[in-house]
C-alpha cells in the first residue's frame, strides 16, 4: 500500500514531461494528454482512497530516498498519508480534472494552448508533492515548484504589461513564504540535530523534551510556519497579492488562487499542528492573524466593484476563519471548510462573466435604487473613513512597496558606486584570495580572530552583491553575474564558517555554474542580436526569441536553487553549517537568498517578458 | 465653467477630446459602430492613416498577413495588378508588384499620442500611470457600480467630484498621499486650467497634455464620456462628466508628484527640450502607407469582384410561383442569409424577404414586473410609443450570484453547503450543460404567454409621455411602410412570418452584442409580435386597401423569434390561427425545423470541435449543447466574415452561394421609382451595417487596441465593462474570440436601381453620404434594364466590368460546406 505513494507524484511528473514533448499545434492530442493523466491519477487514488478507508485510514510514512548523505546530515525525500493529505489530495484533483476538461474547450486557438497546459500539470507534480510530503525538504520541492507555476500563469499573457508586473509581485510575496520554511528548515536543523519527518513531530515526547531547552527556537520556528503560511494563503498583511493574481485565463485563476494554491498555506498549519499545539501564545497568535484577516477582508470584499476581486477578498475572509479552526484545534471542521470554499470559489470564479446578464436582468426586475446597507447606519465621518480604507484595501498593496521593497531598492541605491569594472577588478581578486586563503586553511596564515568576522564579511558582500543586481537599471549581463557571485560568496562565507569537506560546497556551487554560464550565453546572444539590453523597462524579447527566452528562463531555475540542480541540496546543506546562535549569518544568508531569487526573477521579466518594446504596433496599451 | 480669457478652452477642448474618445456603451446596450467614427470626415484610406500614427492603431492587416493570403489565393495576382495599375499606372506595376511582394519596409516610429506625458519619466524616472490609474479606476468603478459591490457608493445624489469634495471633507483618513491635492480640492474651485498650470506650465500645451492623459486610459474615459451624454445607457444613474474626471485625474497626479519628489519638481514645460509634434498635423502619406492600402484594396477587391461577377451572370427572369405555401420576412442580419437559402431550397413554394429586424415598429417595451424601459429600435431613434407585457414567466433564482456568499458568517454557512453542491453542479455544466438561470437567452426577453398593449384606442392614455400603443392610422403607416420597403404588396401567401431574431449564450458579458443592431441589442420578439398583430388588425387592413395594398382576408401574419445560436424558432400567437392556415401551419414548421438543421450544419463547419460531417440533426443538437456551455467562448460567430449588403429583390441573389457573408434587404424598384423608400433603407444600411463591419474590422486589425483582445482573462467591472485583471483599463471593441475569422474588408453595398436615382439619394442627408463619398463603404449600383455595374467613387458612378468573367457552379453545396473551414468562394447553384 505504501509504495503506491510514488506513483501519485510520478503520474503527474511523467504526465509533465510528455506534455512537454507534444507538438504545440495539436491541440487535441496536448488537452487529451492531460485529461488522461489527470484522470488516471483521480481515478487510481479514489481507489486508493476506497482501500485505505477499508484498511481502517492509517497513518503512512515512507522514507523514500535517501539523495545526500554526510555525518549528521540526511536529506531525503520523505512521503506521509493521513486524513489531511487525503483531503486535500481529493479536492486537488476532482478540481484539476474538471478544470482540465473546462479548459479544453476555453482555451481554443489560444496562443500559448500548450504553454497553459504544460503549466496545470507543472502545477499538479508541485501539489502533490507538497501535500503528499513527509518532510520539510519534500515539501519544499513542491512548494517551489507551485511558485513558479503560479508565476507563469500570472504572466501567461506575457506580451501585455500588468500580467508581467503582477507576476514579479506575487512572486516576491510567495519568496517570503519561500524563506520562512527555509528558515524553518535551519532551526529545526539545529533544534533537533536531524531532519525530521513530520510523522517525528508527532512524537510528542521528542518535541516535548527539544523545546523543553529552546523555548525560544520552538516559537520561532512556528512563527516562521506562520509567515509561510499567512503569505501562502493571502492573510494579512499580505492579502493584496491575491486580487492581483488573477491575470490568466479565467479557469486558471479558478483553480489556482481560487481554491488549491491559496489554501496551502492553510496546509502548513495543519501539517506542523502538531509541532505548535503546546505553544499557546502561537496559537492566539494565529488565530488573531485569521480574525483580523476574516474582519479586513469581509470590509474590502463589500466594497469590490469587480466579480473577481471580490471573490477573491471574500475567499481570503474565509481562510481567515478557517485560521481561526486550525488554530483552535477544530481540524475536521477546517478541512470540510477549506473543501467548501475551494469548490465553492472555483465555481464561482468560473461563472463570473455570467454577472452581467444575470443580474443586470435581476435589477431590471427588483430595482431599488442605492441599497442600503449596515454602513449607512455608522457615523458619517466613521463611514466615510472606512470606505475609503476598504476602497484603497487599507494601503495594503502600498504597505508591500514601502515596508519590503523600498528599504531594498533604498540599499541597493547606496551601493550604486559599483560599476562593472569595479566589479570585475575589486570583488574577483579578493575573492581568489580568500578562496586560496581557504583551500590553504591548515597553514593558519589568517589569526583566528579575524577569521571569526570572515563569514559574516563575505556574506555582507554576498549581500550587497545582490541588492546591486535588484537595483541595476543598465546591464542585464551585470545583474546577472552579480546574482551569480551572491553565491560564490555566501559558498565562501559558510567555509569559514565552518570545517567541512569541500564536496559540500562543490554540490552546491556545481548548478550555480552551470545555470551561470548557460544564462550569461543566453544573455550575450540575445545582446549581439538586438543590442544592449538595460533593466529599465520591459523589454518583451520572448515575442521574437522565444527559444532563448526558455533556456535562460532554465537557467534562471537553476541559479535560484530550484529543484533541477544539485544546488538544492547544497542551499539546505549551506543553512545547516550555520549555527544556531548566528542568527545575524542566517538572516543575512536567508536575505540574499530572498534578494537573489527576485533579482533573478526580474532580469527574466523585464528582459524577455511585457509587451515587445521594439514591435509598438501589435502591443497593447500598457494600462490595459 | 466659466469661459476662460485665455487661449486654451476648456469646454471646447473637452467636447474634441470625447469626439475621438471610444463610444462604446455600458455593456448591456452593446451597439455596433464605426469604431475610428471621429476620423469619418476623412476620405477611409487618409482616416485609417491618420488614427494609425497620431493615436497608434493599427488600421490595417500586416504586410506579412496580406502576403500570406496573396500566397493562399485569397488576394487574386490579376485583382493587385489591376489596383496597381488604377494608382500608378501600367508602366510602374513591375516595380510597385515588386514593391508589395518582397521589400520589407520599418515602421519604428512611435504614435503621437503620450509623447508630451511620457517627459515625466524622462525628466524625473517617475511612472505617473502606475501611481495614478489604480486607484484612479478604482474609485471610478465603485462610483459608477451597477450593483456588484454590497456597500455601494456612500454619497447619493451628488456629481462625482461634490461626492468627493464631501467625503474628504469628513474622514480621518484620505485618497490623497499629500497634503497639497486635498487641499485644492477642499479649497479650491479646482479650474482645470488651474491645475495644469501647476502641472504643465505652458498653456499651449495644456490640450494636448489632457489628450495625452486621457488617451492612457481610453476605456475608461470613453465610457465616462459615454454616460456622461447618454445617462440612461445604466440603470442606477450617476452623474459623472469628463469634467469630473479630469480634475479628479489632475488631483491625483499632483499627489503622486508631490509623495514621490516632495518639493523637487516643477511644471513640465520649464524643463522641456523638444516640443511634441502637434497631435493633429497632417500625416503625410509614405511608401509604406501606399502599399498596405493598395493591398487593402486587392483583398477587398477579389472578394467583391467574384460577387459581382456572379451577380450579373444571373439570368434576370422572375420566377413565377403558383401557389405560394407562404412568405416569411427576417432580419437584414447576415446570419439569415443560409437559413433563407435552406427555405427556398426545401419549398420552393415559399417567398423570403430581409428588412431591418424591428420590422418598422419603433418603441419601448416593458414586460411585466419590469422596473425599466426597453428601447426596441436602433440606437439613433427616439421613440415616443410603449408597449407593456401582460403575464410573465417565473425568473428562476441563482444562489451562487447572490452577495451572501461574499460576507462573513453566512459566507462560512455557504462555503460549507452550497460550496460542496457547486463540485457537483460544475460537474454537471461540463459533461452535461443544460439552461440555467445564469444563461442570457434570447427567449427570456418576452414570455411567449404573455398580451401585449399593441392598440391604443385613447390618445389620454400615456405613461412618463409615452403613448401606450399604437393607434390605427399610426399602425396603417407602419404597414404600409414596411411592406412597400420590401416590394411585398401583392400576391400574398395565407402565411406571413415576420421572425425577429436573438441569440442565447452564457458566461458572456458581450451577449448584447449576439442579438439584433437593430433593435439596440435586444432579441426582436416583441416588434415581430406588434408589426403582425398590426397587419392582422382589420381596419389596418381595410386603409392599407385604400392605399393600394390588398392583403386577402384568408392572409395572417405571424411573428416568430429566431435564436441565431441555437438555430430554433418559436412562433407567437398560433392559437389565433384559422383552422387552414394551423394546419399549414404544421407542415411549414417541418420545413422550417429540416431547414434549421441544415442552418446548424453549415454554421458548423467553422467550429473544429463538431464533426461536420454528421448528420445534420445530431450536429444540431450538439450546436444546442453549445449554446449553454460554461467552456465555450464561441457560441456563435456572429456577424463575423460579413462583407456585403444587397438592397434590390431576392431573385438577385437567390441563385448565389454567399457563404452567410450578404446583409440582405428586400427591395423592388418598380414599387419605390423615386427612391422614397430606399432613401429609408439607406439611411439604415449604412450606419448599421456600415458600423458592424467596421467594428469588425477594426477590432479585426488592431485587436489589442480597438478590439477587447482575448476574453479569457477578462473581468466585470461594475456590470458595464470588462478588463484584465483587477486593475486595468476597460476594454472597448469586441474579443478575439468573435472576430479570428473574420476577413477585414470593407461593406460594399450593392443596390439595384437607376444610377442617377439612387445618386440623388444617398446625397440627401449628409451624415449618410458621408459614409459613401468618403469610402467606408462601397457602393455598386445594379441598373435594372441594362444590367450592368456601376461603381461608385470620387462622387460619381463609373462603368464597371468584373475582373472574373465566369464563377464556378457547385453541384452540392452540402458537401462543401462539410469539408472546408475557411471562407468559401461565391458559387453558383445548380
Amino acid at each position: 500500500m505504501i509504495s503506491f505513494f510514488e506513483f501519485f507524484v510520478l503520474l503527474p511528473f511523467l504526465g509533465f514531461i510528455v506534455s512537454v514533448l507534444l507538438p504545440s499545434k495539436n491541440e487535441n492530442l496536448l488537452s487529451r494528454w492531460s485529461f488522461f493523466s489527470i484522470g488516471v491519477h483521480l481515478f487510481s487514488f479514489q481507489v486508493f482512497l476506497i482501500y485505505w478507508l477499508v484498511q481502517g485510514h492509517p497513518t503512512l510514512d515512507l522514507k523514500d530516498l535517501v539523495l545526500y548523505k554526510t555525518d549528521g546530515y540526511e536529506f531525503f525525500i520523505d512521503f506521509y498519508f493521513d486524513a489531511i493529505t487525503a483531503v486535500y489530495i481529493f479536492v486537488g484533483s476532482v478540481l484539476t480534472f474538471l478544470v482540465t476538461v473546462y479548459s479544453r474547450y476555453y482555451l481554443h486557438r489560444e496562443v500559448g494552448y500548450k504553454r497553459f497546459f504544460n503549466t496545470i500539470l507543472f502545477f499538479y507534480i508541485g501539489y502533490n508533492l507538497v501535500v503528499l510530503s513527509g518532510n520539510l525538504e519534500t515539501l519544499f520541492i513542491g512548494w517551489e515548484i507551485l511558485g513558479i507555476s503560479s508565476f507563469l500563469l500570472i504572466a501567461f499573457y506575457r506580451d501585455r504589461y500588468l500580467p508581467v508586473k503582477n507576476a514579479v509581485k506575487v512572486f516576491s510575496i510567495y519568496r517570503i513564504a519561500d524563506v520562512g520554511l527555509i528558515l524553518a528548515m535551519w532551526a529545526i536543523h539545529h533544534l533537533f540535530h536531524q531532519n525530521i519527518t513530520f510523522a517525528n513531530m508527532h512524537d510528542v515526547q521528542l518535541v516535548e523534551e527539544h523545546l523543553r531547552t529552546h523555548s525560544w527556537i520552538g516559537v520561532f520556528i512556528s512563527l516562521m510556519f506562520l509567515i509561510s503560511a499567512a503569505a501562502k494563503s493571502a492573510q494579512l498583511p499580505f492579502s493584496s497579492w491575491l486580487p492581483r493574481a488573477m491575470e490568466g485565463p479565467t479557469p486558471s485563476s479558478a483553480i489556482f488562487y481560487g481554491s488549491l494554491s491559496v489554501h496551502l498555506g492553510v496546509f502548513i498549519l495543519l501539517r506542523t499542528y502538531a509541532f505548535w499545539e503546546h505553544q499557546l501564545s502561537v496559537r492566539i497568535l494565529i488565530g488573531l492573524v485569521g480574525l483580523t484577516t476574516a474582519i479586513i477582508a469581509t470590509g474590502i470584499a463589500r466594497v469590490q466593484s469587480s466579480v473577481k476581486s471580490q471573490i477573491a477578498y471574500a475567499s481570503v475572509a474565509q481562510i481567515g476563519l478557517i485560521f481561526i479552526e486550525v488554530a483552535a484545534g477544530w481540524w475536521i471542521l477546517a478541512l470540510i471548510h477549506f473543501a467548501g470554499n475551494a469548490f465553492l470559489r472555483t465555481y464561482q470564479l468560473l461563472v463570473s462573466p455570467s454577472v452581467v446578464s444575470y443580474l443586470i436582468r435581476e435589477q431590471f426586475y427588483n430595482f431599488a435604487p442605492r441599497l442600503r446597507s449596515i454602513e449607512d447606519s455608522f457615523p458619517k465621518k466613521l463611514k466615510y473613513t472606512l470606505y475609503i480604507l476598504c476602497v484603497k484595501e487599507w494601503n495594503l498593496d502600498s504597505m508591500m512597496y514601502r515596508f519590503l521593497w523600498n528599504p531594498v531598492k533604498w540599499a541597493g541605491q547606496k551601493v550604486d558606486f559599483l560599476t562593472f569594472k569595479r566589479v570585475l577588478f575589486f570583488f574577483i581578486p579578493i575573492y581568489l584570495i580568500s578562496l586560496f586563503l581557504i583551500y590553504n586553511r591548515d597553514s593558519e596564515w589568517i589569526p583566528e580572530s579575524i577569521e571569526h568576522y570572515l563569514p559574516i564579511l563575505f556574506s555582507t558582500i554576498g549581500l550587497i552583491c545582490v541588492l546591486k543586481a535588484f537595483t541595476e537599471r543598465k546591464h542585464a549581463r551585470m545583474s546577472w553575474l552579480l546574482v551569480i557571485m551572491n553565491h560564490f560568496w555566501v559558498a565562501l562565507a559558510i567555509s569559514f564558517n565552518e570545517n567541512f569537506t569541500f564536496n559540500q560546497i562543490h554540490l552546491y556551487l556545481s548548478g550555480i555554474a552551470v545555470a551561470g554560464v548557460l544564462g550569461f550565453l543566453c544573455l550575450r546572444r540575445l545582446v549581439s542580436i538586438e543590442g544592449n539590453i538595460d533593466l529599465d523597462q520591459f523589454h518583451g524579447h520572448s515575442y521574437k526569441h522565444p527559444k532563448i527566452a526558455l533556456v535562460f528562463l532554465l537557467a534562471c531555475l537553476g541559479a535560484m536553487g530550484f529543484p533541477i540542480t544539485p544546488t538544492f541540496i547544497g542551499e539546505d546543506l549551506i543553512f545547516s553549517h550555520i549555527h544556531e546562535d548566528q542568527i545575524f549569518l542566517a538572516f543575512f544568508t536567508a536575505l540574499s537568498f530572498i534578494i537573489d531569487g527576485l533579482a533573478i526573477i526580474r532580469i527574466y521579466a523585464r528582459v524577455f517578458l511585457g509587451p515587445h518594446s521594439k514591435s509598438v504596433y501589435e502591443m497593447a496599451y500598457r494600462s490595459s | 465653467m466659466k469661459a476662460n480669457s485665455f487661449s486654451f478652452n476648456e469646454h471646447e477642448v473637452i467636447h474634441e477630446l470625447k469626439h475621438y474618445l471610444p463610444a462604446q456603451a455600458p455593456l448591456k446596450d452593446f451597439i455596433h459602430h464605426n469604431t475610428l467614427h471621429a476620423f469619418q470626415k476623412l476620405n477611409f484610406k487618409d482616416g485609417v492613416r491618420s488614427a494609425s500614427e497620431i493615436l497608434g492603431y493599427r488600421s490595417s492587416l500586416s504586410l506579412s498577413d496580406f502576403r500570406a493570403e496573396y500566397e493562399n489565393g485569397a488576394i487574386k495576382p490579376e485583382v493587385l495588378d489591376r489596383v496597381i495599375i488604377e494608382k500608378k499606372g501600367e508602366a510602374n506595376l513591375a516595380e510597385w508588384r515588386k514593391k508589395a511582394l518582397t521589400h520589407e519596409y520599418e515602421n519604428n516610429a512611435l504614435p503621437r499620442i503620450g509623447a508630451l506625458r511620457a517627459n515625466w519619466k524622462k525628466q524625473y524616472r517617475i511612472d505617473l500611470d502606475s501611481l495614478v490609474q489604480p486607484i484612479l479606476f478604482r474609485i471610478l468603478c465603485s462610483y459608477l457600480d451597477q450593483g456588484i459591490s454590497i456597500w455601494n457608493f456612500p454619497i447619493r445624489e451628488k456629481t462625482f467630484l461634490a461626492s468627493f469634495r464631501e467625503m474628504e471633507g469628513n474622514t480621518f483618513t484620505s485618497f490623497f498621499r499629500r497634503k497639497r491635492a486635498k487641499k485644492l480640492l477642499l479649497e479650491s474651485t479646482c479650474e482645470i486650467a488651474d491645475l495644469l498650470k501647476i502641472l504643465v506650465g505652458d498653456e499651449s500645451l495644456y490640450e494636448r497634455y489632457l489628450f495625452d492623459q486621457q488617451f492612457s486610459h481610453s476605456g475608461w474615459s470613453g465610457m465616462v464620456s459615454t454616460i456622461e451624454d447618454q445617462p440612461y445607457t445604466i440603470l442606477d444613474p450617476r452623474k459623472l462628466s469628463m469634467h469630473d474626471l479630469i480634475v479628479f485625474e489632475l488631483l491625483l497626479e499632483i499627489d503622486a508628484l508631490d509623495f514621490s519628489l516632495g518639493k523637487n519638481w516643477k511644471p513640465l514645460s520649464e524643463r522641456l527640450i523638444n516640443r511634441p509634434t502637434e497631435l493633429f498635423a497632417d500625416v503625410p502619406e509614405t511608401e509604406m502607407h501606399e502599399v498596405l492600402f493598395m493591398w487593402q484594396r486587392a483583398f477587398e477587391k477579389s472578394y467583391h469582384d467574384q460577387v459581382l461577377a456572379g451577380l450579373i451572370m444571373q439570368k434576370n427572369t422572375k420566377e413565377i410561383i403558383e401557389k405560394k405555401s407562404f412568405q416569411a420576412m427576417f432580419c437584414i442580419d447576415d446570419r439569415e442569409c443560409s437559413l433563407r437559402r435552406y427555405l427556398e431550397e426545401f419549398d420552393s413554394n415559399c417567398e423570403t424577404f430581409g428588412t431591418p429586424g424591428f420590422f418598422g415598429v419603433e418603441f419601448y417595451y416593458q414586460p411585466e414586473g419590469g422596473k425599466f424601459y426597453t428601447k426596441v429600435c436602433p440606437a439613433p431613434v427616439i421613440p415616443k410609443f410603449l408597449i407593456k407585457g401582460i403575464g410573465a414567466d417565473k425568473r428562476e433564482k441563482d444562489l451562487y450570484f447572490a452577495k451572501q456568499s461574499h460576507s462573513f458568517y453566512s459566507g462560512w454557512l455557504i462555503s460549507q453547503t452550497l460550496g460542496f453542491w457547486s463540485a457537483f453542479l460544475l460537474f454537471l455544466n461540463i459533461f452535461k450543460p443544460s439552461m440555467g438561470p445564469a444563461t442570457a437567452s434570447s427567449f427570456k426577453h418576452m414570455s411567449k404567454n404573455s398580451q401585449l398593449t399593441i392598440e391604443n384606442k385613447n390618445p389620454e392614455d400615456r405613461e412618463n409621455d409615452l403613448q401606450i400603443g399604437f393607434a390605427v392610422e399610426e399602425m396603417t403607416n407602419r404597414v404600409e411602410g414596411l411592406l412597400k420597403s420590401i416590394g411585398l404588396v401583392k400576391d400574398f401567401a395565407s402565411i406571413v412570418y415576420v421572425v425577429g431574431h436573438g441569440s442565447s449564450s452564457v458566461n458572456n458579458p458581450h451577449y448584447a452584442a449576439y442579438d439584433c443592431g437593430a433593435c439596440s441589442g435586444r432579441a426582436g420578439s416583441v416588434n415581430a409580435r406588434v408589426i403582425s398583430s398590426m397587419a392582422n388588425h382589420k381596419v389596418v387592413r381595410e386603409k392599407l386597401r385604400e392605399r393600394g395594398i390588398d392583403i386577402p382576408e384568408s392572409t395572417q401574419f405571424i411573428g416568430g423569434l429566431h435564436d441565431t445560436t441555437r438555430d430554433e424558432i418559436v412562433f407567437f400567437d398560433e392559437n389565433s390561427l384559422s383552422k387552414l392556415n394551423l394546419e399549414n401551419h404544421n407542415k411549414n414548421e417541418v420545413i422550417f425545423a429540416k431547414s434549421l438543421d441544415y442552418n446548424a450544419k453549415e454554421r458548423s463547419r467553422r467550429f473544429v470541435s463538431v464533426q461536420s460531417h454528421l448528420s445534420p440533426s445530431t450536429i444540431h443538437e450538439q450546436i444546442r449543447i453549445r449554446s449553454v456551455s460554461l467552456f465555450e467562448p464561441r457560441p456563435e460567430l456572429n456577424h463575423a466574415t460579413n462583407a456585403l449588403c444587397v438592397v434590390g429583390r431576392r431573385e438577385l441573389t437567390k441563385h448565389l452561394f454567399l457563404d452567410r457573408r450578404a446583409f440582405m434587404n428586400s427591395y423592388d424598384y418598380h414599387i419605390d421609382p423615386e427612391g422614397k423608400f430606399l432613401h429609408n433603407i439607406l439611411n439604415a444600411v449604412a450606419p448599421v451595417c456600415g458600423g458592424i463591419n467596421l467594428e469588425y474590422f477594426f477590432s479585426r486589425v488592431d485587436n489589442q487596441k480597438l478590439g477587447a483582445g482575448t476574453k479569457l482573462p477578462h473581468n466585470v467591472m461594475g456590470l458595464f465593462g470588462v478588463a484584465n485583471g483587477i486593475d486595468g483599463d476597460l476594454r472597448p471593441g469586441l474579443p478575439s474570440q468573435m472576430i479570428e475569422v473574420h476577413d477585414p474588408v470593407r461593406l460594399m453595398v450593392i443596390v439595384e436601381h437607376y444610377p442617377d436615382v439612387v445618386l440623388q439619394t444617398i446625397q440627401k442627408k449628409p451624415e449618410t453620404y458621408e459614409w459613401f463619398i468618403n469610402d467606408w463603404v462601397i457602393l455598386t449600383v445594379i441598373h435594372p434594364d441594362t444590367h450592368k455595374l456601376h461603381y461608385f467613387s470620387d462622387g460619381k458612378f463609373t462603368d464597371y466590368e468584373p475582373i472574373i468573367k465566369k464563377i464556378d457552379i457547385a453541384l452540392d453545396i452540402k458537401s462543401i460546406v462539410e469539408s472546408h473551414l475557411e471562407n468559401l468562394p461565391v458559387y453558383a447553384l445548380s
